[in-house]
């Protein structure tokens, strides 16, 4: 694989661009794999990439129904944070923040990561508490995080409507300022390219149909494209956990909805950071190329339709709005939707099943993006190892009927009861 | 937006019903630990159809169960629950 470089684009300056190769190869499926990761998203490709470099291991296989990031990866707002309050999640997500910061050196990609700041709007009080609580929590912790007056606020996001009769009044904010936005394709692509160098292979348009068996173990899966045998298994395929658990006979703590996002046509730099509101449940951010990124809550029903209802999309551009009175001038070009398994404490699960040589990465709820590199490498390590790496451990899929959940919300057995 | 058939109220936009639980996620009062445990955690989530207790909470409050496809979203069966429909 060559290199990227400033210096190999101003030589295919010179000879018409005419060196560049296809990222990955497009392999036939073999016989026999030590590990297959089933889902060619950003988590699979990340747990691929790591299971070669980091664990040496040479026979792996990335089985993708679609095209690679053609699902989630390619469906959210892009946004990457690691604001969370409960240790388990704190570990988790700031060993990938650490992550992002280095991903397009170690993927020789440009992942186009953007730390322009994380910033959770406070509409109360009570609003404030929470974040100061939420603030104080992540410092303990080592994470960055700033408490902010209404003031500094509006100093930073000069088009919030901060007036006083405001729909939703701002009192002020909680920033990660390491927090920001990074370009999801890049992410799948630059993770396919970088594990297809060490000799993954990566099979798209090929749809896992079944399990085979023997006795209690999985040894290999039935797909459109033929039988592949298989050492170990792992199920990365986020929303669709559910369906893919299902078809050895599991029965997931995980519901699948639809969640929304929509962007408006590009224009000129008008937001500076990520504006989320937790209260509302609205998130904003301006992409690199202009266009203003939106996002609200999810389908509160269950679906598999990877299309959105507009009630809720209105709900979320009418939260937007009042936040920030000037999109009300733009254009939306594009909405879409991805299918998320929310799981029932709202934390991913990682870890082994109660089937043999079977193993799940899933559950991420609306927050996987974010995760992809931390995702990758924990569940690199327990497709390699066997055994929960020290992060993902508390996210093993037996904590449930253990007690011990991760439940950020303190909301209960209920997928996405806020 | 969908169209639920309330069976007191008639054909109704999706906007007047809050989405509470599948079926298979009610826990019986006589449950072992291990059956509530699963009821309450665990769900058959398929990628078709299921049966789902909805609530006419901005109409007549009552509760319904809807088979419903959720990849299409065609609902081929509605019923009343509670003690108005019994025989």
């Amino acid at each position: 694989m060559s290199q990227y470089s400033a210096f190999g684009l101003l030589r295919g300056a010179l000879n018409g661009q005419k060196h560049w190769q296809p990222a990955w190869r497009d392999p036939e499926p073999k016989s026999h794999y030590d590990i297959i990761i089933i889902g060619g998203g950003g988590h699979g490709l990340a747990t691929a990439y790591y299971l070669a470099k980091v664990h040496g291991l040479k026979n792996i296989a990335v089985l993708e129904k679609g095209w690679i990031g053609g699902g989630n990866t390619g469906r959210n707002t892009t946004i990457v944070r690691s604001n969370y309050r409960l240790k388990p999640l704190h570990d988790l997500f700031e060993f990938g923040l650490k992550m992002w910061e280095h991903l397009s050196d170690e993927l020789n990609y440009n992942v186009m990561f953007s730390p322009r700041g994380a910033m959770f709007l406070g509409h109360s009080d009570a609003d404030m508490t929470k974040l100061a609580e939420r603030g104080d929590a992540m410092r303990c912790d080592g994470i960055d995080a700033d408490l902010m007056t209404r003031d500094e606020v509006q100093k930073l996001e000069p088009l919030l409507d901060m007036s006083r009769d405001a729909r939703f009044p701002i009192e002020g904010g909680l920033i990660q300022r390491r927090g920001g936005t990074a370009r999801h394709d890049a992410v799948a692509w630059g993770y396919a390219r970088r594990a297809d160098s060490l000799g993954v292979d990566i099979i798209q348009k090929c749809e896992v149909t079944g399990f085979v068996r023997d006795g209690d173990a999985v040894v290999g899966v039935e797909t459109t494209r033929g039988r592949i045998n298989a050492g170990r298994v792992g199920i990365c395929v986020a929303g669709h956990s559910g369906h893919v658990a299902g078809l050895a006979g599991l029965k997931l703590p995980v519901e699948s909805q639809t969640l929304q996002a929509m962007v408006t046509e590009g224009v000129k730099p008008m937001i500076n950071s990520v504006i989320m509101s937790q209260s509302l449940h609205c998130y904003i951010s301006q992409s690199d190329k202009g266009g203003i990124v939106f996002g609200g809550d999810p389908d509160n029903w269950p679906s598999y339709a990877q299309r959105g209802n507009p009630m809720v999309m209105e709900r979320a551009v009418a939260q937007g709005l009042a936040l920030v009175p000037a999109l009300s001038r733009l254009r939306m070009v594009r909405t879409w939707s991805g299918v998320t398994d929310m799981s029932f404490d709202g934390a991913p699960i990682i870890g082994e099943t109660p089937v043999k040589n079977l193993f799940l990465n899933g559950g991420w709820c609306y927050g996987g993006f974010k995760a992809t590199p931390a995702s990758g490498w924990t569940y690199a390590h327990t497709l390699a190892t066997g055994k929960p790496h020290a992060l993902n451990a508390p996210f093993a899929l037996d904590r449930f009927e253990r007690g011990a959940t991760i439940d950020e919300t303190g909301s209960g057995p209920m997928p996405n009861s806020r | 937006m969908m169209q639920f058939t309330c069976p007191h109220c008639g054909p109704r936009d999706q906007a007047e019903f809050i989405y509470e639980r599948t079926v298979d996620a009610v826990v019986s009062l006589d449950a072992a630990p291990e059956e509530a445990m699963k009821s309450l955690f665990t769900r058959n989530n398929p990628r078709g159809v299921d049966e789902e207790i909805w609530r006419h909470t901005y109409g007549c409050r009552a509760w319904m169960v809807i088979a419903r496809n959720r990849v299409t979203n065609e609902i081929s069966a509605t019923r009343a629950v509670g003690p108005e429909a019994l025989p």
